[in-house]
């Protein structure tokens, strides 16, 4: 394999990774959450669309547009029901919530499904590939980093562009300021995580697409998400899917050089990119 | 029938009564000026009026109607319109973005419907020429008639309005002054704490004297400033 193709399927590895980063992100820049079971989600949203798939006999994708609005429901409820009773000043709470959620996915993923690895079943379009200039790249991975274009894109017009998003920024930079413009902030954060668990969702479909999954897989997912928001700076959609793409590029290379270095080759990367820019490439301009 | 009422209202934190028995009612269109030493509990009056704080005792009405219940966003939609002393834009959104969200959920009003009346509030607060500036980076008189611009884009019929003319100019205080007898013009009701008195009896119509959390006086402002009590506490001369 070239190197271009190895950069290749770095960049759209790491459109993936942008996926998972960006309800993590979404999340955290409205209400400074973080969300320690974001990964765990995710692999309930694969879990999710694999049952639907497989009692309904349709393929993952029909399955994927059911279990959209039904993880958006999840995520309003979770964050109505749970999260909002432990946000606050102090930021411990959330923290320890959000990881006994993460056990508590894992375990319940455990019960109902055994630790066996599963796949989601997308058909003969997983083989498929195309020659795009010097390389030759799958269509499955180039679906994957379209969406996650598609999805920057949505989210940075919703935020920037849409009453709601002037809401979610309102609450972002005060909360209690907002509340006396009329802007109700548990709603507003309900709507959040609705909507960060429909990015968890479009992550899952690729995640179970591209591999086997099982329910212990939640945190590594959630340590790339978390990197790749760390690396773009906080607060910033592109710096995200920067973020992503920074740990795909990485990965690939280091399992191009040794199979055993793919894991590692990423981690480095996020130190390295801290050690040169500690706020991250894209950090926003006041904070 | 009174606008806004409070009977009552009482409210400590820990052993210090910040907030002692005030009762007072004001009328629809009425302009109300509050005075006080510092730590007087004059902001405290406020947040116990926008429901930001709850009272310990006492009740707190809108049209007759108890609303000591109720939550900010609720009072807001009732037409409840607050100013802070220290000005608290939205920093990372634009100053029209500032006023849009006001508009949209304090203002309930549609999408069709809001940016004509921002705009409109924008030119009569002077920041027509900053609408898509960050709030962030504004100057003080900006961010004072920003606070102003976004209280009024939530269609309030009380207006509060927190040592607005503190640390301007006497030319930016004319301008600030100018816009708020426009608004109080209009007939929104005013109540307006400040310690620059010239600025503050141009405008009210009445004025009430707090001090330790006790309402001292209330009544026109000629009145209350020639009171012997008032000089002697608020102004501090000596007997």
């Amino acid at each position: 394999m070239s190197w271009a193709d190895t950069l290749a399927q770095g960049l759209l590895l790491g459109g993936l990774y942008a996926l998972f980063a960006a309800g993590l992100s979404l999340v955290f820049g409205i209400m400074r959450l973080v969300n320690l079971a974001h990964g765990d989600l995710i692999v309930l949203g694969a879990y999710l669309i694999l049952g639907i798939g497989s009692a309904l006999g349709i393929s993952p994708f029909l399955a994927a547009s059911i279990a959209l609005p039904v993880m958006f429901a999840l995520g309003w409820v979770l964050q109505m029901a749970l999260l909002n009773r432990v946000l606050g000043e102090d930021i411990l709470p959330p923290l320890l919530v959000t990881f006994g959620l993460s056990v508590v996915i894992q375990n319940g993923l455990l019960s109902a499904f055994t630790a066996d690895s599963r796949k989601l079943p997308i058909g003969p379009v997983e083989a498929h590939s195309l020659p795009l200039g010097p390389v030759t790249v799958g269509v499955m991975p180039l679906i994957t980093f379209g969406s996650a274009i598609a999805v920057i894109l949505i989210l940075n017009w919703l935020f920037y562009r849409t009453a709601l998003g002037r809401a979610f920024r309102a609450t972002s930079d005060d909360a209690v300021t907002a509340q006396l413009m009329g802007i109700r902030p548990k709603q507003i954060f309900g709507m959040a995580t609705g909507i960060a668990l429909v990015v968890a969702t479009i992550a899952a479909l690729y995640l179970g697409a591209r591999a086997n999954f099982d329910p212990s897989i939640g945190p590594a997912r959630l340590l790339y998400a978390f990197e790749a928001v760390i690396i773009g700076g906080l607060g910033s959609l592109w710096g995200t899917l920067a973020g992503g793409l920074v740990i795909g590029v990485a990965q690939t290379f280091g399992a191009a050089l040794n199979p055993e270095w793919q894991i590692l080759a990423g981690h480095i990367a996020f130190v390295a990119v801290l050690l040169v820019r500690p706020r991250g490439l894209f950090p926003r301009a006041q904070d | 029938m009174a606008i806004l009422s409070l009977q009552g209202v009482s409210k400590s934190f820990g052993a210090l009564k910040v907030t002692d028995d005030v009762s007072f009612s004001l009328e629809p269109g009425e302009a109300l000026g509050i005075i006080g030493p510092n730590g007087a509990g004059k902001s405290t009056l406020f947040n116990l009026i926008t429901g930001n704080l709850r009272p310990d005792a006492g009740l707190v009405r809108l049209d007759g109607r108890d609303v000591t219940g109720e939550t900010p966003m609720q009072r807001c939609a009732s037409g409840i319109g607050r100013s802070f002393q220290i000005p608290q834009p939205f920093d990372h959104l634009s100053v029209y973005e500032n006023l849009l969200v006001a508009a949209r959920f304090g203002g309930a009003m549609t999408a069709a419907e809001a940016p004509a009346a921002c705009m409109d509030v924008l030119a009569r607060t002077g920041l027509a020429h900053l609408a898509d500036r960050k709030a962030g980076g504004l100057p003080l008189l900006n961010r004072k008639r920003l606070e102003l611009a976004r209280a009024m884009a939530t269609k309030p019929r009380v207006i509060l309005l927190d040592e607005i003319a503190g640390g301007l100019t006497d030319a930016e205080c004319g301008e600030l002054v100018a816009t708020i007898r426009a608004i109080h013009s209009e007939g929104t009701a005013i109540i307006w704490i400040e310690h620059v008195l010239h600025a503050l009896t141009s405008v009210v119509t009445r004025l009430m004297v707090l001090n330790f959390g006790k309402m001292l006086m209330i009544g026109a402002p000629e009145e209350v400033m020639a009171a012997r009590e008032v000089r002697e506490i608020y102004l501090g001369l000596d007997a």
